[in-house]
């Protein structure tokens, strides 16, 4: 079984995220950058049916160069290879030429399964997954909490506000997984020693697309930073802590 | 005057606030047509709300396999309809559908916008509440995600005519088959991400016994249960629970943060909220900063109390 495990490079969420004067893309290079949490139970969920089914595992992700250290660490958890697709053209790439261009590399790779984290803790959109499976034409089984493969059967439970659905596809799909799905691996010491000798490929934006900020569908007109907060009222609790509390929210019209 | 196509959300027949909500933004951008997917839905509140339209698609097809008939029938109607712009929530689904949509029709996407102006101009909240954004679709259909509690949904009744769709539902769209649905006992309390109120806990509730003072706070006020990661983590209250970074993001007219210290990964979940109210012992907890009531004090004194204090005025 090959499977790709989409991982991407964000803003350590302490981080201070901030927007560019310039160009109004996000700041990557100023911040450090981690994977997004939410891919690290791609990885590992990808490695827990590798390891039961056999077959490898390809990280893949875009971003800048220093993205490469995020494909780097889903190899040190055990990916086997690794490709990093890296272009300056790519920059300011919206939703849109982000899902072309992952979909543009992985297809006609004989990928059974392609695993994303179900969002990126920076943009937020939880969108490219779903993306992804409308260019490549595969089923698409988004918000997984669970992942059951039988040979070319996958089912998974999609997690939505009023429990699950069961659903069922066969490979090759496209799979995003929600938190808790599994408890991911941190690298050991053999995996960060091995993961310095395992093939990782620098490749370019596939061609005939068109990428980055110019081609962006979106455009943003303007931001700023949100207001602080005026600062409120604080009490110590006297023992009618909870009065003074139904007192404010009687003024507020709240209750 | 355009039509702006407005996505139902609904369930078990009703449809849900967020909906509403579409419709009064919708109003702004040109005639309101709302989109029904499914059999049995309740189409009053639409025409009530400003549905000149409501275009009705039944057939089975498009709701036993996940996202892409949903997908089938929005992009018939824009290529039937022309439509100004196209309107869905910011559910999981919602964005899901509205990310392929784009795909199909060539045309922009916004996510999770909280406002939209006549010009179609959205604004955002991004980075944890940090950073406003104002940005707008420039090409193709624009095609907008619009979070729950952005705006106060207003009557404004219209003719609501229903005109039912027939959509065709390619074997391609039909590749992930939804064979069972589990509905997990939610019991009254609202949904999180649509609640007016939402009252939460985190490592400071210390267990999963404590939840129940929250849960009676929540439930004199009508509100939602929330929880910070801490108790989620914990096992004291069920994941599907958790506001924050990796959780669900909130923005009620009134948040009750209780014994949550206010990690940047939880503020990033709630700190659009219009009122916030603290409770928490530690007087150095960063949640006060965005507090515009805060009580130092121990919960399980401050909490019942204003739980009695609350049932009593309501008597």
């Amino acid at each position: 079984m090959k499977i790709a495990v989409c991982v991407k490079q964000v803003p350590d969420t302490w981080a201070e995220k901030k927007l560019s004067d310039s160009d109004k893309t996000l700041d990557r290079e100023s911040v450090d950058g981690v994977m997004n949490e939410l891919d690290e139970y791609a990885v590992e969920e990808a490695l827990l049916i590798k390891e039961a089914n056999d077959g490898e595992v390809v990280a893949v992700s875009m971003g800048p160069d220093k993205a490469e250290e995020t494909v780097r660490k889903a190899l040190q958890m055990g990916a086997d290879s690794g490709i990093h697709i890296v272009d300056d053209s790519l920059a300011g790439s919206d939703s849109v030429a982000t899902a072309k261009t992952l979909a543009a590399t992985l297809k006609d790779q004989g990928y059974d399964l392609i695993i994303f984290g179900s969002e990126s803790t920076d943009a937020r959109m939880s969108v490219v997954p779903a993306m992804v499976a409308e260019l490549l034409d595969l089923p698409q089984l988004t918000f997984a909490s669970k992942v059951s493969v039988d040979g070319d059967a996958v089912t998974i439970q999609r997690q939505a506000d009023y429990g699950y659905d069961e659903v069922q596809a066969s490979t090759p799909a496209v799979i995003s997984v929600v938190e808790k799905i599994n408890e991911p691996r941190y690298p050991s010491f053999k995996g960060i020693m091995a993961a310095k000798k395992k093939p990782l490929e620098s490749v370019a934006a596939p061609s005939g697309e068109p990428v980055g900020l110019a081609s962006a569908r979106t455009e943003i007109l303007e931001f700023a930073e949100r207001p602080p907060k005026a600062a409120g009222v604080k009490i110590e609790d006297d023992g009618t802590g909870g009065v003074k509390v139904a007192d404010f929210l009687a003024e507020q019209k709240l209750i | 005057m355009s039509e702006v196509l407005v996505l139902v959300e609904h369930e078990d027949g009703k449809v849900k606030k967020v909906t509403l909500e579409l419709l009064t933004l919708a109003q702004q951008l040109g005639e309101p047509a709302a989109v029904v997917i499914g059999s049995g839905v309740d189409t009053a509140p639409l025409a009530e709300y400003g549905a000149a339209k409501i275009y009705v698609a039944e057939s089975a097809d498009l709701t036993d396999y996940v996202v892409a008939p949903k997908v089938d029938a929005l992009a018939q109607l824009v290529s039937e309809k022309s439509p100004a712009a196209v309107l869905l929530p910011s559910s999981a689904e919602g964005k899901e559908i509205a990310g392929r949509l784009a795909l199909r029709t060539d045309s922009g996407v916004i996510t999770d916008a909280v406002g939209i102006d006549a010009e179609g101009i959205c604004t955002k909240v991004i980075f944890g509440g940090a950073i406003i954004v104002k940005g707008k679709i420039v090409e193709g259909t624009p095609i907008i995600t619009v979070r729950p509690n952005s705006v106060a949904p207003e009557a404004s009744p219209a003719a609501g005519e229903v005109e039912q769709v027939s959509v065709s539902v390619s074997d391609a769209s039909k590749k992930a088959k939804i064979t069972n649905r589990v509905i997990e006992e939610k019991g009254e309390r609202p949904e999180l991400v649509e609640a007016a109120i939402v009252v939460s806990g985190g490592r400071g509730v210390g267990g999963e016994e404590g939840f129940a003072v929250i849960e009676a706070l929540a439930d004199s006020l009508g509100a939602a249960v929330g929880a910070s990661r801490a108790a989620t983590d914990a096992g004291w209250y069920p994941h599907q629970h958790q506001v924050g970074q990796t959780g669900k993001t909130v923005s009620p007219n009134l948040y009750i943060a209780n014994g949550i210290s206010g990690a940047i990964q939880h503020r990033a979940g709630m700190q659009t909220s219009k009122t916030i109210v603290v409770v928490n012992k530690d007087p150095e907890a960063p949640i006060f900063e965005l507090a515009d009531f805060g009580v130092v004090g121990d919960l399980f004194q401050v909490v019942p109390q204003l739980t009695e204090e609350i049932n009593s005025r309501k008597g």
